[in-house]
């Protein structure tokens, strides 16, 4: 093949200068662009409610008030998108998946993995034990401020060390799974479990 | 059998072709069109698009999607670009580009926003902004054909300086069975501005619009708040939803 | 459609922009391509549809109730399609009434 013309003085946006903290492949961005695979919900309160469930069976559900009246974590972490901006520091506080599991009574997980159900029918699927110890939370608030619609509000899943589309938005219904299946993305060639650490985002990768 | 091959084989995998840029004219403070000739380009249809690829020199690649801005008539391709601050593209193509530089581009791209003279009208076109080129390119075929098409441009720019094609769009305006032109100037008005002042609305596209009941064919592009809005009126007064198309500005060259 | 390349917008695009994305897996043009929604029956031209996505893949929605009609990625292992959502995809063809 040909090769392609060079753009005279074209360069783009060059990776950056290596730091340890942005994983192979990202940029980093002060913004915090929105990716969405479907309308943003009207968020409404008063009829939200998050739902524990494994099999035909509800585990624990939390109206929007019992939920806010869970044991709060904030946590300061890096997060990386996929389509390759990475943003450092960023401020999230809310309900771990820890306290979320122990609030529902349940002192180990009963299945290995986990689907996580959004409005929108977004899914998004994850090994258990990456969202225990800490690793992830619902998160209800962004910088301080209650999160925005565009970014999930009013309540996201939070799992830094994975690509962030693992961090579904609007997120309503975490339902265990024996075996590990593909969410929306996952099912279209991106990859199950998405570790930016080992470049991991396309199916096969 | 060869009629089916003609039909199926005719929209094949699309090849990326060198441009090479022969003019470029200043047509805002931010907006600039580039004049390409493209060896072996297809002809296109108005409103269709094209993906530019610009490669660095150490091998990198930048791909973005870019309405067509001239007729299929025209001899040379133009593309008519808006500088985006934050942009990866944009700010190249509409500031570093020069006569003579070379770049990649593949299409013509989209069935779907295009109008022909043989499509008849009356054409209805409303445009925000940069959003102008995809209609621009119909105005344009439709004054190489001669089309005695009704046509009316209803057109929204932030100030006077902003309006892209402006001395082009007045003689389109003027020559005889010309479209009809009507902007409006949201942000600022030079003195003695006696046309409109505000957003597209309702009210103005009742007052300066083709009424419904003539079925003309709409064609709406601009930044999605114009889009939406536009569209939400135009269905209000009746038009038909199957004959308002739209195109919104969008991240669309990021999808790979 | 000069793309306004420093943020992805919550708002939806025209499903007319993943013309070129479509191009590549169909031999026709499929922004001209009618869907029927698998969940409510709709019926709605291609570039008709919402397109949200981007710049993951590609998911076009249905304009009455939001279902995903058709979705497509690529990856590099390949170009990844679900119309699943769709209970058909009728191509006019060239003389089509």
């Amino acid at each position: 093949m040909q090769d392609p013309p060079i753009a005279r003085g074209f360069r783009g946006r060059r990776p950056p200068a290596a730091n340890d903290r942005i994983p192979p492949g990202q940029h980093l961005t002060s913004d915090f662009p929105v990716l969405s695979a479907g309308p943003t919900p009207t968020p409404r309160l008063e009829s939200w409610s998050l739902a524990l469930q494994h099999g035909g069976a509800l585990l624990g559900k939390w109206t929007w008030r019992e939920f806010e009246g869970l044991p709060q974590t904030r946590v300061k972490v890096d997060i990386h998108c996929v389509t390759t901006w990475s943003k450092l520091d960023t401020n999230w506080q809310g309900v771990t998946v820890d306290t979320l599991l122990q609030a529902a009574g349940l002192s180990e997980p009963p299945q290995p993995y986990l689907m996580v159900h959004s409005d929108g029918a977004y899914t998004t699927n994850l090994p258990v034990e990456d969202l225990l110890k800490g690793k992830a939370m619902i998160a209800t608030h962004y910088e301080g401020k209650p999160l925005s619609p565009e970014h999930g509000g009013p309540a996201r899943l939070l799992i830094p060390h994975l690509y962030f589309w693992k961090s579904a938005k609007w997120v309503r219904r975490l339902r265990f799974m024996p075996h590990n299946e593909p969410g929306f993305w996952e099912s279209l060639g991106y990859h199950l479990y998405g570790d930016p650490w080992r470049e991991q985002r396309y199916a096969g990768d | 059998m060869p009629e089916t091959d003609t039909t199926l084989g005719g929209a094949r995998r699309l090849p990326w072709r060198t441009a090479e840029v022969r003019d470029v004219i200043d047509e805002t403070p931010r907006v600039r069109s580039l004049y390409l000739s493209v060896p072996g380009w297809p002809s296109h249809r108005s409103g269709q698009h094209l993906d530019v690829r610009l490669t660095a020199e150490d091998g990198y690649q930048a791909q973005r999607s870019y309405s067509i801005a001239s007729a299929p008539e025209a001899p040379q391709l133009a593309l008519t670009v808006e500088v985006i601050d934050d942009g990866e593209l944009s700010p190249y193509l509409a500031r570093e580009v020069r006569a003579g530089d070379r770049f990649e581009v593949r299409g013509p791209i989209g069935g779907y926003f295009v109008w022909t003279a043989a499509l008849g009208g009356p054409l209805f076109l409303i445009a925000g902004g940069s959003g102008i080129a995809p209609l621009m390119a119909m105005l344009r075929h439709r004054a190489a054909v001669a089309s005695h098409v009704p046509a009316l441009l209803i057109y929204s720019s932030r100030t006077f300086a902003d309006i892209i094609y402006r001395q082009e769009l007045d003689q389109l305006a003027a020559a005889s069975g010309g479209p009809r032109v009507v902007h409006t100037l949201t942000r600022q008005q030079p003195p003695g501005w006696t046309g409109a002042a505000r957003r597209i609305d309702r009210d103005m596209l009742a007052e300066a619009g083709i009424a419904a009941r003539a079925q003309p064919r709409v064609f709406v592009c601009g930044p999605t708040s114009l889009v939406e809005e536009t569209t939400q009126s135009l269905l209000a007064l009746g038009h038909d939803a199957n004959l308002i198309k739209t195109e919104r500005f969008g991240p669309t060259g990021a999808l790979k | 459609m000069n793309p306004d390349e420093s943020a992805m917008p919550a708002a939806p695009l025209d499903g007319n922009a993943a013309a070129g994305l479509l191009q590549e897996v169909f031999v026709f043009d499929a922004t001209s391509a009618t869907l029927t929604c698998d969940g409510c029956g709709a019926t709605a031209e291609v570039g008709a549809a919402r397109l949200y996505g981007a710049p993951m893949g590609a998911v076009l929605r249905c304009r009455d109730c939001d279902a995903a009609l058709l979705r497509i990625a690529r990856t590099p292992m390949g170009l990844w399609l679900d119309l699943k959502g769709s209970r058909s995809l009728m191509i006019r063809l060239n003389g089509g009434a």
